[in-house]
C-alpha cells in the first residue's frame, strides 16, 4: 500500500529524515514511533502530498505522492497532528463540504456522512459549531473527515495526543476496527498503544529509521529482557554481593528506602532467577515485602534505541 | 469543475461566517449613501453638467471608500488557512492548487459583487422619487458597473498575491493596502509632475483609475482599460499562483 524509497527531506540544507526505505502491506497497522522532532510529522505530510520530499519517492497504493499526486490523494485519508479545522463551520455542514471536496458522488455525500458520524461518534455534536468543541470532539471530526471518501489507507498523525484516558481507549478502539478494512499508518509516542494496536512498528530517530519489526520481535531482540527487582531487610549483609553469587545475574544496583533495601537485578535474557533469589533471602533470613519480574515493554525497546547513541556520547 | 464550485461555494459562506463580511457591509453601505446623498444635495443647490450617477461614481467618498475594502475582502484568504493550518486538510483534498486559488478569488469577487448591489437600489429609488433617470443613458449604468467589476478584479488579485506571501492578516492587508494606494496615486501623478513631457503623462494617465471611470461612467466603453485591468488581474493570479505553489518547496 506504501512503498517509501530513499526518502529525503532537507529543510534549509538541514536533515529532517534520511534515506527512509520501508512498504507497509494491505491490512497492516503500522505505528510510526519515535522521540520529538525525530521526522514522523515530516514523512507523514510527505506520504500525504502535503509537501515534496528533497529526493527519493513514495508511492501510495501504486501512485507516486508527487507525480501522481491526485490519484494518489484520492485514495489516502489524512488526519493532520493538531486537526486544524474551519472553526466558523458546524460539524455535519463540514463534513458536507470535505466529502463534496473529496469526490464522494453527490447521492451518496448524506450516506457517507451519516455513517462516518455514526463510527466516530458525532451524532450527538453534529449541529455544533466546530470552534465550540472540545479537543477530544475535534480529534474524532479530523478522523471521520479522514474516513469520509472510504480510503484504502489511512494516515493518523498522533491521533491519540491530548485525549483523556478514556477517549484513548475509545480511539484505540476506533482504530483497532478500522484496521480490519483500511491499511493504517499512525504516529505516536504513547508506547503502549503501538503495542496494543499496531500489527507492526517503525522506530524512526534523528531521521533514520532504527527498527521495522512486529512489537514482539523487537521485543525478543533486546538485550535485556526485563530483571528483578527486590525490597527486602538484609541486616548486616551486603546484599548486592550475596545476589550477584545467583549465576544468571548480572549487575545489581541497590537503592535504600529506609530501612528497607531496593535491589534491581538485571539477568541475562530469557532467565528467571525470581525462584533463586528467593532461596537466598530465606537461607540469609532476610525479610522480603516485595519481589517482581519487570516484563520488558516497547519502551524498553525504544529507550535503549533512542539514548543508545547519546549514551555512547557520554562515555567518550 | 465541481470541486471548484465546492471550494466557492465554501469562500463565499465563509464571508458569512465571520463578523468581517457584515462590518465591510455596513461600512460600505454607510459611505455610499452618505456619498449619494451628498451628490444630490449639492446638485439641489445649483446646475451642474453632470449627472447623479456620474457624480456618485466618481467622488471623494466613493474612491475612499473603493481603496479601503479591498485589503478588508482579501486579507483573510489565504493568511487564515496559513495561520490556523488548514491548509494542510485543504492541500492533502484530492483538489489542484490552481482550483484553491481561483475559488478564492472569485470568492473575494462574489463578495464584492454583493457590496455593490444595494447601490443599484439608489438609482432606482430617485428615478421613483424625482420621475428622472439618474443617468444620462442607460449606457452609463452599464458602464460604470463594468468599470467597477474590472477595478474589482484588478484589486482583488493584488490582495489574493499578499493574502498568500504571509500568513499574518495584519501584514496581508498592509501589503495589499499599500500595494493598492500606490496604484491609485500612481494616476494621478500627473496632475502633480506638471513640468514632465506630456508623452510621461499620457503613460501615467493609461493607470488613472480615476480616468478610467471618469470615461466608463459617461457610459463610453474604451477597450484600452479593459485589457489593462483584465491582463493586470491575470498577471496577479499568476504571481499568486506561483507563490502559492512555492510554499510546497519552503516549507
Amino acid at each position: 500500500m506504501i512503498k517509501v524509497e530513499n526518502l529525503t527531506k532537507r529543510y534549509a540544507g538541514q536533515p529532517a529524515i534520511r534515506d527512509l526505505n520501508f512498504e507497509v502491506g494491505k491490512g497492516e497497522i503500522m505505528g510510526f514511533l519515535g522521540p520529538n522532532g525525530a521526522g514522523k510529522t515530516t514523512t507523514m505530510r510527505i506520504l500525504a502530498g502535503f509537501m515534496p520530499a528533497t529526493s527519493g519517492r513514495a508511492l501510495i497504493a501504486g501512485f507516486d505522492i508527487f507525480e501522481q499526486s491526485l490519484q494518489a490523494r484520492t485514495r489516502l485519508g489524512y488526519m493532520p497532528e493538531h486537526v486544524p479545522l474551519y472553526n466558523d463551520m458546524r460539524v455535519t455542514e463540514y463534513l458536507d463540504y470535505r466529502a463534496a471536496l473529496k469526490g464522494v458522488p453527490h447521492r451518496r455525500i448524506a450516506e457517507r456522512v451519516g455513517d462516518v458520524k455514526e463510527l466516530c461518534g458525532l451524532r450527538d455534536v453534529e449541529k455544533k459549531i466546530i470552534g465550540a468543541l472540545s479537543k477530544g470532539y475535534r480529534q474524532r471530526v479530523g478522523l471521520a473527515d479522514a474516513l469520509l471518501h472510504e480510503p484504502d489507507l489511512l494516515i493518523l498523525d498522533e491521533p491519540t495526543i491530548g485525549l483523556d484516558p478514556n477517549q484513548i481507549r475509545q480511539v484505540r478502539e476506533l482504530i483497532k476496527n478500522l484496521g480490519r478494512q483500511h491499511t493504517i499508518l499512525l504516529s505516536t509516542h504513547i508506547l503502549p498503544e503501538v503495542e496494543m494496536t499496531c500489527s507492526r512498528v517503525i522506530i524512526i530517530h534523528k531521521g533514520r529509521i532504527e527498527a521495522c519489526d512486529t512489537p514482539e520481535n523487537l521485543l525478543s531482540q533486546l538485550r535485556q529482557v526485563g530483571g528483578v527487582m527486590l525490597e527486602a531487610k538484609v541486616g548486616k549483609d551486603n546484599g548486592a554481593d550475596e545476589l550477584r553469587k545467583i549465576s544468571a545475574v548480572r549487575d545489581v544496583t541497590t537503592d535504600v528506602d529506609g530501612e528497607w533495601n531496593v535491589f534491581s537485578l538485571r539477568v541475562e535474557s530469557g532467565a528467571d532467577v525470581r525462584e533463586e533469589v528467593f532461596r537466598l533471602a530465606a537461607a540469609r533470613r532476610w525479610t522480603v515485602r516485595e519481589l517482581t519480574q519487570r516484563r520488558a515493554t516497547l519502551e524498553d525497546v525504544f529507550v535503549e534505541i533512542t539514548h543508545a547513541d547519546e549514551m555512547e556520547r557520554s562515555s567518550i | 469543475m465541481r470541486k471548484f464550485y465546492t471550494l466557492l461555494a465554501r469562500e463565499v459562506q465563509s464571508y458569512f461566517y465571520s463578523p468581517i463580511a457584515y462590518i465591510v457591509l455596513v461600512f460600505f453601505l454607510i459611505v455610499s449613501g452618505v456619498d449619494f446623498y451628498f451628490q444630490i444635495s449639492f446638485m439641489n443647490q445649483r446646475p451642474v453638467p453632470y449627472s447623479v450617477q456620474e457624480a456618485f461614481f466618481n467622488s471623494v467618498f466613493f474612491w475612499f471608500a473603493f481603496v479601503l475594502i479591498f485589503p478588508l475582502i482579501t486579507m483573510r484568504l489565504f493568511a487564515e488557512e496559513f495561520k490556523l493550518g488548514t491548509i494542510e486538510p485543504l492541500m492533502t483534498a484530492p483538489v489542484r492548487d490552481w482550483q484553491v486559488v481561483l475559488s478564492k478569488f472569485f470568492g473575494a469577487l462574489v463578495f464584492y459583487i454583493i457590496l455593490w448591489v444595494p447601490t443599484a437600489l439608489y438609482f432606482g429609488i430617485f428615478q421613483y422619487v424625482t420621475g428622472r433617470p439618474a443617468a444620462g443613458s442607460s449606457g452609463a449604468y452599464w458602464g460604470s458597473y463594468l468599470m467597477l467589476l474590472l477595478l474589482g478584479m484588478f484589486y482583488l488579485s493584488v490582495g489574493c498575491l499578499a493574502s498568500v506571501l504571509t500568513k499574518n492578516q495584519i501584514i496581508a492587508a498592509i501589503i495589499s493596502f499599500c500595494a493598492i494606494t500606490l496604484l491609485f496615486f500612481l494616476g494621478l501623478v500627473q496632475f502633480i509632475l506638471l513640468d514632465v513631457s506630456s508623452a510621461t503623462r499620457d503613460l501615467l494617465g493609461y493607470f488613472s483609475a480615476l480616468e478610467h471611470m471618469g470615461t466608463f461612467s459617461r457610459g463610453v466603453i474604451d477597450t484600452r482599460p479593459i485589457v489593462l485591468y483584465l491582463s493586470m488581474t491575470v498577471v496577479m493570479l499568476t504571481l499568486t499562483y506561483q507563490a502559492f505553489q512555492s510554499r510546497k518547496w519552503r516549507l
